[in-house]
């Protein structure tokens, strides 16, 4: 087996050296009836390359990838073009394959790298510090309110309703051990009265702008309302580059910033692995949870780069850890950061430019399809239509004319009555023009 | 000559590096996108104001920046990461290349499900080998990480005695446990107790038994355990813990012991958190990503977390709407948006069909061989605090060091000269100066008796007094021991622009 | 009358009329080695005997430093915000931590005195 480098000679003479009759010998702790003879396994024998490829190429064909044809699936992932030497230098052996950087005199690239994208988070989301990333923006932000709650010593957690659903139920799974949350109503293209949920018991507000139907938010309010009753106020962003042509939220009043790099350096990859961004105040550092890496000199007063304030975590505090994670998203961290210094300060906000000015192109030509309306008034690169059938059918539809139309807002609120006619559309850089026209022409005729 | 200081401070292939906000300039990119005129109409207001800050860089420099970068890390392709409980295993690069098939890398997970039936497949059939290899009836397939496993399964048994009508706050860890043991059971509102060890390092059943009662939810064990033992009584532990009503916790990260061979659901376990990227070689990454899906026993199946996958003649189907799940089903919530770790799922699937059965079960012999040789080899030179045999991690601690003023952790810094990451230290706590080798079954013989060789000549120094190669070690890496109390004190947590001295007026 | 009195926990206790100063001993802080970071009570804040009081880290570790005595926080030493490495450099001067304003002096009699904490610290 190509994986495997000892022979059955080699097998023997370590035996030998061991002193035991047979491999056998070596799992004597392990009750007889306990080991399963290879055959009781209802799998394959190992493969080589070949076959395996076959196999994973055959489940591959089965889907329908996003570059296949028109495409513009966004609510919380987005498809963004990633520079060639960002998945190049990605899998370069030593950042692939390295671990944690726990002996830092041998893990420099690791940390001064987490160093960077630090630097970036918090230059991006206008905050003061940044943390090396966590798993995804729906645990950052669930981690965000836990953080809050802690800070304030207060349980309750207001959502708003333009939070996306799975980043409200991640955070009612985590936030209700400690606390309990109340979700805002949901009222696409407007804001919802927020305001007036916020109380004396209020740990926190956590707002997403832009929000799952596209629209931008202004953060101002909620940050005033939020500090005037002792709350934190959580700004959630599912589309990083965003920020490239939009007041971030450091700049509105943000406690805490909870994000989701996807957008810059990452696929698709079908949900995951995904690179969630965490921000905050400088006075709240402590009680930030993930792993830090911090500058300081070597022995020879050299600077150099270690994980710092590691007694927040779980390998040292244990039971009373600010959260109990231990990985990072290191490689997508890497992916984001090294997107990031290509795109450079001028090249994200060209970015940026170009996915509002298709966005907004598009809602023009959509709004003009008979029956159709647009529902946010304000976006960057994703926004809501309202269609005069549901949007699910009309989606299952435009799919089998090879065109993926975004995302039926039924999908994320089944219970929603008024969300069953919404379609949420994002357009990136990589849609075109003759993307735009053909899902014109195909939503006209599904439509008539 | 070979001491004489360089003009440019870089060594030969050894470059020095700056953080790429002092190379950046303004106007350069990396790059070319075309630059488009919008207007404020659909901007709420918000037109951003302030420049981000970024520098700027053309594509080589870029390169250049992190492949300078690369060179000062190690790695599993470069040397043994002798690593326990990491199981630093070799990452297989046709992993890589399937991950990026289309299909699969440019897939949206919100695309409607008929566009997907091939990734839910692929789910589909990583979950059987999961189930299949653990004994286990289901598996609870979205955590994005070991500890997000751990509290999936703590969470999986929390919704389980709230539907038994029942309230249990105690959770009880071994001593010896991971750090993310106690965290986990914390972070879910339980309360937290250390059951003792046993001089040969095992669960010590009577203080087991005398904390187990009508208020523990549950006991969180590691098997085999984290000194690299197996532990005997599994079986009557899973045993006593049932009888109180509770369920039982397995941490897996030491599943590379025994996949192929032993079934944990055999062995009476209720959940199960298996890392992917220990024991099925999806890469590290330098910290992440990984996968933590959790298996589940029949009792906790119910309570699994959303989105559940179901096969029926219409196809595969996620249900992520509570509303729509099948009968019985009782999903405690969500851990995380959308489906899960799907770059890592295509992974470790092409990792389990590479080796098949077979090549598990081998991989998992060859790791306990490997352990136990590395045992074998360095018992009598330096200290091993329990009797043999291990499975696939060896546990040493610094008995052998004391009055030496040589401490575990100069060993692991005299490592590094030598040209290996060190192996696991001050871990588990049960031991003092605990060292935890875990070599897995990517070594060949040759690479175990180097290593071997070194460790061997590293505690012969010791033993005769000379301490040379240990006393301010690592000289030879890119950087000597770094000033951690600085970086604790006074954090700095991100680059600044150094204060240029003022000009005269 | 001023004098200092030692728990097992390795805090230390100086009484002056009705305040205590609390601090941890010099053996604790060569255990923990290099402070980086206490974590003081709030002012005002009322911690009985045995109670949990403050957090002092080092780089790998942190330890709970426990209430020798029961009372309310008089003062604490904002000192160390700035300089932690004063609990290393003066531990049981400069490197106090908080101050009580006793609620019970007959709490004080239960603790060691100097030299039963030196014995005490031998036998370890």
């Amino acid at each position: 087996m190509r994986y495997l480098p000892l022979t059955p000679t080699d097998r023997a003479a370590m035996l030998t050296k061991i002193g035991a009759r047979d491999i056998d010998a070596l799992f004597r702790d392990v009750p007889k009836a306990a080991v399963v003879p290879l055959s009781n396994f209802d799998l394959p024998d190992h493969q080589g390359e070949l076959e395996v490829e076959r196999a994973l190429e055959k489940l591959a064909k089965r889907n329908i990838a996003a570059g296949a044809g028109p495409s513009f699936c966004g609510a919380g992932a987005y498809r963004h073009h990633v520079p060639a030497a960002v998945d190049h230098l990605i899998q370069r052996s030593e950042f692939l394959t390295s671990y944690t950087p726990y002996q830092p005199e041998i893990a420099q690239g690791t940390l001064q790298y987490l160093f960077e994208f630090q630097t970036q988070v918090a230059l991006l989301t206008g905050m003061e510090v940044a943390n090396a990333s966590l798993y995804d923006g729906s645990t950052a932000t669930a981690e965000a309110v836990l953080m809050a709650q802690r800070l304030t010593k207060r349980s309750k957690a207001v959502l708003s309703g333009g939070l996306h659903p799975h980043y409200a139920e991640t955070v009612e799974t985590l936030a209700n051990l400690s606390g309990h949350v109340v979700r805002a109503p949901v009222v696409p293209g407007k804001v919802a009265d927020l305001i007036s949920l916020i109380d004396e018991d209020t740990a926190c507000v956590v707002v997403q702008s832009p929000d799952v139907f596209g629209m931008i938010r202004d953060l101002k309010p909620v940050a005033e309302a939020a500090h005037a009753k002792g709350a934190l106020l959580i700004a959630v962003v599912t589309e990083i580059v965003a920020l490239g042509l939009i007041e971030p939220p450091g700049a509105q009043g943000a406690d805490i910033v909870a994000a989701e790099g996807q957008s810059i350096g990452n696929g698709l990859n079908f949900g995951g692995p995904y690179v969630g961004l965490f921000a905050t105040r400088e006075k709240f550092l402590r009680q930030m949870p993930g792993r830090l890496s911090g500058e300081t000199v070597d022995a020879e007063g050299r600077r150099g780069y270690v994980l710092t304030l590691s007694t927040r975590e779980q390998h040292i505090r244990r039971e009373k850890a600010t959260s109990n994670i231990c990985t990072n998203s290191g490689l997508c961290a890497l992916a984001f950061t090294i997107h990031l210094s290509l795109l450079g300060e001028e090249g994200f906000a060209r970015l940026a430019r170009i996915n509002h000015a298709k966005a907004s192109a598009l809602a023009d030509q959509l709004a003009k399809v008979k029956g159709v309306s647009l529902v946010t008034p304000s976006f960057f690169n994703e926004f809501t239509l309202r269609l005069p059938k549901p949007a699910a059918e009309v989606v299952e539809r435009l799919a089998a004319k090879g065109i993926l139309a975004g995302v039926p807002a039924s999908r994320l609120l089944p219970h929603d009555a008024a969300a069953r006619d919404l379609l949420i559309v994002a357009a990136t850089e990589t849609n075109t023009d003759d993307d735009a026209d053909a899902f014109v022409k195909a939503l006209t005729e599904v439509l008539q | 000559m070979t001491g004489l200081p360089t003009i440019s401070g870089d060594r030969g292939l050894d470059h020095e590096e700056q953080p790429i906000f002092e190379l950046g300039r303004a106007g350069v990119s990396g790059v070319d996108l075309p630059d488009m005129k919008v207007g404020d109409s659909r901007l709420a207001g918000q037109r951003r104001r302030a420049p981000v800050g970024l520098p700027g860089l053309s594509e080589p420099e870029v390169v250049r920046h992190y492949v300078r970068l690369s060179r000062m890390n190690y790695a599993i392709d470069a040397g043994l990461y002798p690593l326990g409980s990491c199981t630093m295993k070799h990452n297989p690069r046709l992993n890589e290349k399937l991950a990026r098939l289309p299909g699969f890398a440019d897939l949206h997970p919100l695309a409607p499900q008929s566009a997907a039936q091939g990734a839910l497949a692929l789910i589909a059939e990583l979950m059987r080998w999961l189930t299949t290899l653990t004994g286990m009836p289901a598996v609870a397939m979205s955590p994005k990480a070991g500890a997000h496993g751990e509290l999936c399964g703590i969470l999986t048994i929390r919704a389980a005695l709230i539907a038994r009508g029942e309230k249990r706050t105690h959770v009880l860890v071994p001593e010896s446990a991971h750090g993310t043991n106690p965290a986990t059971a914390a972070f879910a509102g339980f309360q937290v107790e250390e059951v003792k060890a046993t001089a040969d390092g095992r669960v010590d059943m009577d203080s087991l038994k005398s904390k187990l009662g009508p208020d523990t939810a549950a006991f969180m064990l590691t098997n085999p355990n984290t000194c690299g033992l197996f532990e005997r009584d599994m079986l009557e532990i899973a045993d006593l813990v049932h009888k109180v009503g509770a369920y039982f916790y397995c941490d897996g990260a030491n599943f590379n012991a025994i996949a192929g061979r032993v079934r944990p659901g055999d062995l009476g376990i209720d959940a199960m958190h298996i890392n992917l990227h220990k024991t099925f070689s999806t890469p590290h990454g330098g910290g992440g990503p990984g996968a933590g899906p959790v298996v589940l026993s029949e009792r906790l199946a119910p309570f699994a977390p959303l989105p559940l996958l179901v096969h029926d003649a219409s196809g595969f189907r996620l249900i992520e709407d509570r509303g729509a799940v099948p009968a019985g089903a009782q999903p405690f919530g969500r851990m995380c948006a959308f489906h899960g770790q799907m770059g890592m799922f295509v992974r470790a699937l092409a990792y389990m069909l590479s080796h098949g059965r077979d090549g598990v079960r081998q991989a998992s012999e060859d790791a306990v061989l490997s352990a136990n040789y590395v045992l074998a080899s360095l018992k009598d030179v330096m200290s091993a605090p329990f009797e043999g045999p291990c499975m696939h991690e060896a546990l040493f601690d610094d008995h052998f060091l004391h009055d030496t003023g040589v401490s575990t952790l100069d060993v692991a810094k005299a490592l590094i000269d030598e040209g290996y990451h060190p192996m696991t230290v001050y871990f588990p706590l049960v031991v003092h100066g605990a060292m935890l080798i875990e070599p897995t079954e990517s070594e060949s013989k040759e690479s175990l008796d180097r290593f071997i060789h070194v460790l061997k000549t590293l505690a012969g120094e010791v033993k005769a007094g000379r301490r040379e190669r240990f006393e301010g070690a690592p000289r030879l890496a890119p950087r000597r021991r770094l000033d951690e109390t600085a970086a604790s004190r006074k954090p700095v947590l991100r680059w600044t622009p150094k204060e240029l001295p003022k000009a005269a007026e | 009358m001023s004098e200092t009195r030692y728990t097992d926990q390795h805090e230390w206790v100086r009484v002056d009329g009705g305040e205590a100063t609390v601090g941890i001993t010099r053996y604790a802080a060569e255990q923990l080695g290099d402070v980086v970071f206490v974590d003081l009570p709030k002012l005002g804040h009322a911690l009985a005997k045995g109670a949990e009081a403050a957090v002092v880290e080092s780089v790998k570790a942190a330890s709970e430093v426990y209430a020798p005595v029961g009372g309310a926080v008089t003062a604490v030493n904002e000192a160390l915000n700035e300089d932690p490495a004063k609990v290393n450099g003066d531990p049981e001067g400069e490197g106090w931590f908080f101050k009580l304003k006793l609620s019970d002096p007959g709490e004080l009699s239960a603790l060691m005195t100097p030299d039963k904490y030196e014995a005490y610290v031998k036998g370890l």
